[in-house]
C-alpha cells in the first residue's frame, strides 16, 4: 500500500528575484539578495551608501612574530562625523583558533565573518579536520570577489594558527587576498605602521609584542579623529586565541605621558599637608 | 547625451526618535509618536513601538513603510521559530534575526533605525543598537533616529558605563532604579522636543519586566 506522503513535501520556492528561502539555507552557495529594479544600479547604490553612511575610520593591525600572531584594534565607529559608538569588537572571532578584524562597513564585516565562521564549521564537519588560514582566508576573498562592484566594503585580516605554524592573510571587497607577516588597515593604519615598523623584531616575547601593539593603537587614535575608544590586542597561540589587554585610549595617554603636577599644585598640596 | 537621474526616491524620512536603556531587571524603550514628512506633519499619534515577542520589544525609526515591512518579516519569522520550537524567541535571538533580515536587504537596504529592548535569557535588561544595514551592538543605551544626536550625548554623561571591551570585563548594565529610567526618559525627550522640529506630540515609554509589560504616555510639545 502506497502511503500518503504529501505532507512531508515543503512547498518549494519559486526560482528568480525577489522570491527568496535563502534566511534558512543557502549558505554553501552564494546568498542571494534582493536587487533594486533600476536602471541606473551605480548610482542607486552611490545614493544608497550616502543614506547608509556605513561605520568607517579604524585602525586594525596584526602582525607574526615568534611566539605566534598579535591582533590588535580600535573600537570607534562614525558615521560621517558623528561617533556612533566607542564600543565595537573590531576583532571578530571566527573559531577558537582564527580571528578576524574589522575595517570598513561595520554590517558588511560583522555578516561575512559570521558567515566565514558557518563556512568553516561546516568544512570541519565535512572533512573532520580543521580548516587552514590560507582555506578561511581564500573562503572569504571568493566570497567578496562575487560581489566585486556592488559596493561592499570590507577591509580585513585573518589570523589564526594551524597546522603549518601562524598565518596571517589581509582581504578586501575588491577580492584581493595577501598573505603577509605585517599588516595595519584603516584610517590610522599609517599612525600605526610608523610605530609598528619602527618598534617590530621577529624575537619579541609575547608581552613585548602585546606592548608594541598597543602603543601602535593608541598613536594612532591619538592622531586620527576616526579611531579611538578601547585599543583591544589578542595574542594567537598554538592553543588558539586568548585576549590579552582592552584599555581605553583616553587612559593610555597618560598612562604614556604622565602629567607631572604643576608648580602651583605642588606648593598647594603641601600647604594641604601641614 | 546627459545622465537622466531618478525624480522619484523610493525612500522617505518619517522622523522621530526612539530611545532603550536597559536595566538590571527591566527595560525601557521609549519613542515620540510624531510621524512627518518634509516639514507636515502626517499625525501625531503614530506608535514607532512594537513587541515581537514577550521578552523583545522592536522600536523604530527612518521610513515608516520599511519599518512596517520590516516587522511583518519578523513577527512571521517569530510565528514560524515558535511553531518548530514550541517557545518564543530570546531577545539575543530577536537581535541576531533582525540583523540577519537587514543585511539580506543589503543592497536594497530597509530604511530603518533600529533600537531593539528586551530582557534576556537570566532577567537582565538588553538593549541592542542597529545601522541601516544590521549591524548591531549590545548595549546598556541607545537613542536612534532625529533626536538622537541631541539624546545620546546626555545620556553617556547620565549612564556611561564601562567598555565591554575593557579588560578585566566589566557589567555594562545602568545601576539605575526603574522609576529613575523613566524619569531619564521622559528628561531627554522633553529636551529633545525643543530642538528637534520631527520630534515631539506624545511620548510612549515601554517598561519591561519579567512579569510583564507597562505602557505609559506623556504629552509633549505640538510645536
Amino acid at each position: 500500500m502506497k502511503l500518503d506522503t504529501s505532507g512531508f513535501e515543503t512547498s518549494m520556492p519559486t526560482i528568480g528575484f525577489g522570491c527568496s528561502n535563502d534566511m534558512l539555507d543557502g549558505f554553501s552557495t552564494v546568498p542571494s539578495f534582493d536587487l533594486p529594479r533600476t536602471t541606473d544600479f551605480d548610482g542607486f547604490q552611490k545614493e544608497a551608501v550616502q543614506m547608509v553612511k556605513p561605520a568607517k575610520g579604524t585602525t586594525t593591525l596584526a602582525f607574526i612574530f615568534k611566539e605566534g600572531v598579535m591582533v590588535a584594534a580600535d573600537s570607534r565607529a562614525s558615521m560621517g562625523g558623528y561617533i556612533s559608538s566607542q564600543s565595537v569588537k573590531k576583532i571578530i572571532e571566527i573559531n577558537p583558533y582564527m580571528l578576524g578584524t574589522m575595517a570598513g562597513g561595520a554590517a558588511d564585516c560583522q555578516f561575512w565573518h559570521r558567515n566565514l565562521g558557518i563556512k568553516c564549521r561546516l568544512h570541519e564537519l565535512a572533512n573532520k579536520r580543521r580548516i587552514s588560514v590560507s582555506g578561511a582566508s581564500k573562503l572569504l576573498a571568493n566570497m567578496l570577489y562575487s560581489y566585486r562592484g556592488m559596493g561592499l566594503s570590507v577591509g580585513t585580516m585573518i589570523a589564526g594558527w594551524d597546522e603549518t605554524g601562524p598565518g596571517l592573510y589581509y582581504v578586501d571587497n575588491e577580492g584581493g587576498r595577501l598573505k603577509g607577516d605585517r599588516f595595519s588597515v584603516g584610517s590610522g593604519s599609517p599612525y600605526a605602521y610608523g610605530v609598528l615598523d619602527s618598534g617590530y623584531k621577529f624575537d619579541m616575547s609575547v608581552e613585548e609584542a602585546s606592548e608594541l601593539a598597543r602603543r601602535s593603537i593608541y598613536h594612532a587614535t591619538f592622531r586620527d579623529g576616526a579611531s579611538g575608544g578601547v585599543a583591544s590586542v589578542y595574542h594567537v597561540g598554538p592553543n588558539g586565541w586568548t585576549k590579552l589587554s582592552g584599555d581605553d585610549v583616553g587612559e593610555l595617554h597618560y598612562h604614556y605621558y604622565p602629567v607631572p603636577p604643576a608648580i602651583a599644585e605642588q606648593v598647594m598640596e603641601e600647604a594641604a599637608a601641614e | 547625451m546627459t545622465k537622466q537621474h531618478a525624480n522619484w526616491s523610493p525612500y522617505d524620512n518619517n522622523g522621530g526618535t526612539c530611545v532603550a536603556i536597559a536595566g538590571s531587571d527591566y527595560c525601557v524603550i521609549a519613542a515620540d509618536t510624531r510621524m512627518s514628512t518634509g516639514y507636515s506633519i502626517l499625525t501625531r499619534d503614530y506608535s514607532k513601538i512594537h513587541k515581537l515577542a514577550d521578552k523583545a520589544v522592536l522600536s523604530s525609526s527612518g521610513f515608516q513603510a520599511d519599518v512596517k515591512a520590516l516587522q511583518k518579516v519578523l513577527k512571521s519569522r517569530h510565528l514560524v521559530y515558535q511553531h518548530q520550537h514550541n517557545k518564543q524567541m530570546s531577545c539575543p535571538a530577536m537581535a541576531q534575526l533582525l540583523s540577519n533580515t537587514l543585511y539580506f536587504k543589503r543592497f536594497f537596504p530597509y530604511y530603518a533605525f533600529n533600537v531593539l529592548g528586551g530582557l534576556d535569557e537570566q532577567g537582565k535588561g538588553c538593549v541592542f543598537t542597529y545601522d541601516a544595514v544590521g549591524s548591531y551592538e549590545k548595549v546598556g543605551y541607545s537613542a536612534q533616529g532625529s533626536g538622537s544626536t541631541l539624546i545620546m550625548p546626555f545620556l553617556d554623561n547620565q549612564l556611561k558605563s564601562p567598555s565591554p571591551l575593557l579588560l578585566p570585563a566589566q557589567d555594562a548594565i545602568t545601576p539605575l532604579s526603574e522609576p529613575e529610567a523613566v524619569d531619564l526618559v521622559k528628561t531627554v525627550f522633553a529636551s529633545a522636543t525643543e530642538r528637534d522640529i520631527y520630534t515631539g506630540d506624545k511620548l510612549e515609554i515601554m517598561i519591561l519586566k519579567a512579569d510583564g509589560i507597562r505602557t505609559e504616555v506623556m504629552d509633549l510639545r505640538k510645536d
